[in-house]
């Protein structure tokens, strides 16, 4: 689950990670009394879960699939902007009406950037925070990574919004350091980290109580990932975090009753979030027209690869997981039928944990519950798999079936083209 | 011989709900010597003819269990993985989805310097069809006795490939599901290792996804020590990058994640690599004739 930045740096500031001051805002009203309080002189950011904000440009719902053919069909479109200008969805003011005017040409209005998608993001707040006079940008992050085992330190001289360039063409300009979880932190992680980025003195210990705070923020929250990009360190000498993220780990949410609170739904495809209200967990909606009903996740990656080269898009990735209800199956078919790309179901069941006869079940009770005009494809296969068999023969259904994945594809694929 | 499971397996069930009870039964009807289940307040009585224990240590010292299995619900799966690996239990295999990942990074740190070998969690077990043994959740049907080994982050793909072998007449010495997350008791590369040693496999077939490194792992060891054909998979090419695919594992994060890059590091190692995980059986088929193994 992502986080948005004024949520991230509230659980940051918390735990004892410095953060320039500043507040959330709804109202244009409230960004300017928030202004008011820092002195004036603040910068007023977009609150969306997708990046490049400050690149992004604001236009009305009907306009941005349009903004963002433009902004993606040419880098020179995207590239013109710069951070805190007066276009973006992040912007500078030098005063509280500056702010309020800023905050009113932000609000309501959807934030479109690369990395929002063509629907772009309604921006319901903005964070209103002091400007700092940033004399170099570095990053830090900490996340949970398999290799290590444990919790990783990545962090970078050259910090910035162009970081995974740094990456990708500088590697050695990456320190990577983990943490022991038998021993978790001890101080000198902080040293090392601040010596190998260059720094020295009073700002080596703000470093290291950063870097100290960053780690208990990710214990404390199950965070898979936090980030801090940049983390800066002003004219003033004081070493801050400007912009956080921060994700955490869902599978952790059980016992972060708290956390759970703040999740924007909005922020979240609408299709995805009526799977979760219909316990279809494991669904992400793609671009194509066949709709897919999968038990396990590899398998439904397997699944989508084999419609792709059979000549098809999936429409969706969905993993049913072990079915103990076959409502479950006809609420998957509800999910996929809203989708009004799709001209074909592919329901490709290879049973283990899961039972055969329960997923046919739901499917029989799914063509009953609904209006289902789009030709269905089932490839069952393993445990109770006869009892299923038997089922689907006696319901009297019309389904294709197949025993075979390759050819459980191509029909699929076939079947969607004849429907179109 | 076979890896990890044989025919000395005795196997102890840690979580018998719903599921935990019913893959115990299947089990017990493959053939498996399932000696114990662990219940915290049913100790003393019995489920399916299985004497119930109210700890794992009890258990392994009355029963001699060597082997556990685990379905208990995630947010108390740390806890009973911990208590088998301090029981000395040489092999756990944590079927367990949704496990938090903080909680795998204590119960990975505890693992070293211990006896147990942890497969999973997220995972759909270990099977070796020539003993009949089985400790996980995959329909024992479709297996077959025989040499090829297999290893898969994903439950569903063993069973997929296994059925593709079987009608191929292509038996399985054994199958290891990893598991799905970030962080697993066994990387694919220590179980393609224990494969490589066995004796009784003479070809693999490693299915992998994309997301992380693990693959590259795994071909850096193939390409210096397997002599086996290899056969590959890679899950997820056609995934749209950023997006998390259930596999908590399966996230494309950086150049190593994606499958073009996993399945270059395996072809360069010399395997077999299948586009579509429809072709994988008929992949070894051919690989088989080609080393003139049988």
């Amino acid at each position: 689950m992502k986080l948005h930045e004024y949520q991230a740096r509230d659980l940051l500031a918390r735990h004892g990670v410095a953060v320039t001051g500043g507040r959330v805002a709804s109202t244009p009203s409230e960004a300017r009394k928030i202004a008011e309080e820092l002195g004036g002189k603040v910068v007023v950011k977009a609150q969306i879960h997708a990046g490049g904000r400050g690149k992004g440009r604001l236009v009305a719902e009907s306009e941005t699939a349009a903004m963002f053919q433009k902004l993606t069909s040419d880098p020179a479109n995207n590239a013109g902007q710069v951070k805190g200008d007066r276009v973006g969805g992040v912007r500078l003011a030098d005063s509280a009406q500056e702010a309020e005017q800023a905050a009113a040409a932000i609000l309501g209005r959807y934030l479109v950037s690369i990395q929002t998608g063509p629907e772009g993001k309604l921006v319901k707040n903005v964070l209103v925070a002091e400007q700092t006079d940033i004399a170099k940008e570095y990053y830090l992050s900490a996340m949970v990574d398999g290799g290590v085992g444990g919790i990783l330190f990545i962090a970078s001289a050259e910090g910035g919004t162009e970081i995974e360039q740094v990456a990708a063409t500088k590697p050695e300009a990456i320190v990577r350091m983990p943490v022991d979880p038998a021993a978790g932190w001890d101080p000198y992680i902080g040293r090392t980290l601040a010596a190998r980025l260059g720094f020295s003195g009073d700002q080596a210990n703000q470093f290291a109580k950063l870097a100290e705070g960053l780690y208990n923020t990710a214990l404390a929250t199950d965070a898979s990932l936090v980030e801090i990009n940049p983390l800066a360190v002003t004219d003033g000498g004081q070493v801050v975090a400007v912009d956080a993220k921060l994700s955490i780990d869902d599978n952790a949410l059980f016992r972060h009753p708290d956390l759970e609170e703040l999740r924007d739904r909005d922020e979240e495809d609408p299709l995805e979030v009526l799977a979760q209200d219909l316990g279809v967990s494991n669904f992400i909606k793609l671009d194509g027209n066949i709709g897919c009903i999968v038990n396990g996740a590899g398998l439904a990656m397997a699944t989508m690869d084999t419609i792709k080269l059979a000549g098809g898009e999936p429409a969706n990735f969905l993993d049913i997981g072990t079915v103990n209800d076959p409502q479950r199956v006809v609420n998957a078919i509800k999910v996929i039928l809203e989708d009004e790309n799709v001209e074909a179901i592919l329901v490709n069941i290879f049973g283990g944990m899961a039972r055969v006869d329960i997923i046919a079940q739901g499917v029989i009770d799914g063509f009953k519950q609904l209006d289902i005009k789009v030709p269905v494809v089932m490839r069952l296969v393993g445990t109770n798999l006869a009892e299923g068999e038997k089922l689907i023969d006696e319901s009297g259904i019309n389904v294709v079936r197949t025993s075979e994945l390759g050819d459980a594809a191509r029909k699929a694929v076939e079947a969607a083209s004849a429907a179109a | 011989m076979s890896v990890l499971l044989d025919a000395n397996t005795r196997l102890l069930v840690q979580g018998i709900g719903t599921e935990g009870t019913n893959h115990m039964k299947r089990s017990i009807d493959y053939g498996t010597n399932v000696v114990a289940a662990i219940h915290p307040r049913r100790g003393g009585e019995q489920q399916e003819g299985v004497p119930i224990f109210t700890t794992v240590d009890q258990a392994v010292r009355e029963t001699g269990a060597n082997v556990s299995i685990i379905f208990v619900p995630a947010p108390f799966a740390a806890d009973a993985m911990l208590e088998a690996v301090a029981a000395d239990i040489p092999l756990v295999v944590c079927i367990t989805e949704g496990i938090p990942v903080m909680d795998m990074v204590r119960v990975k740190r505890t693992l070293s310097g211990r006896k147990s070998i942890l497969i999973g969690p997220n995972c759909p077990g270990v099977i070796t069809p020539s003993t009949k043994t089985r400790v996980g959740i995959m329909p024992g049907d479709v297996f077959l006795p025989g040499k090829v080994g297999v290893v898969s982050r994903s439950g569903t793909l063993v069973y997929e490939v296994v059925a593709q072998l079987t009608s191929l007449g292509i038996g399985q010495s054994t199958c290891i599901g990893v598991g799905g997350d970030p962080i697993i008791g066994t990387r694919q590369v220590e179980a393609v290792r224990l494969l490589n040693e066995d004796p009784d496999t003479d070809a693999i077939v490693l299915v992998g996804e994309i997301g992380g490194s693990a693959e590259q792992e795994a071909a850096a060891y193939i390409r210096e020590h397997v002599k086996k054909p290899v056969v590959a998979f890679i899950a997820g090419a056609t995934a749209p990058p950023g997006r998390r695919m259930g596999h908590a594992g399966a996230i494309i994060s950086g150049e190593d994640g994606k499958a073009e890059n996993k399945k270059a590091a395996l072809r360069d190692a010399g395997a077999y690599v299948s586009d579509s995980p429809a072709e994988i059986g008929i992949t070894m088929q051919r690989a088989r004739a080609e080393r003139g193994l049988r």
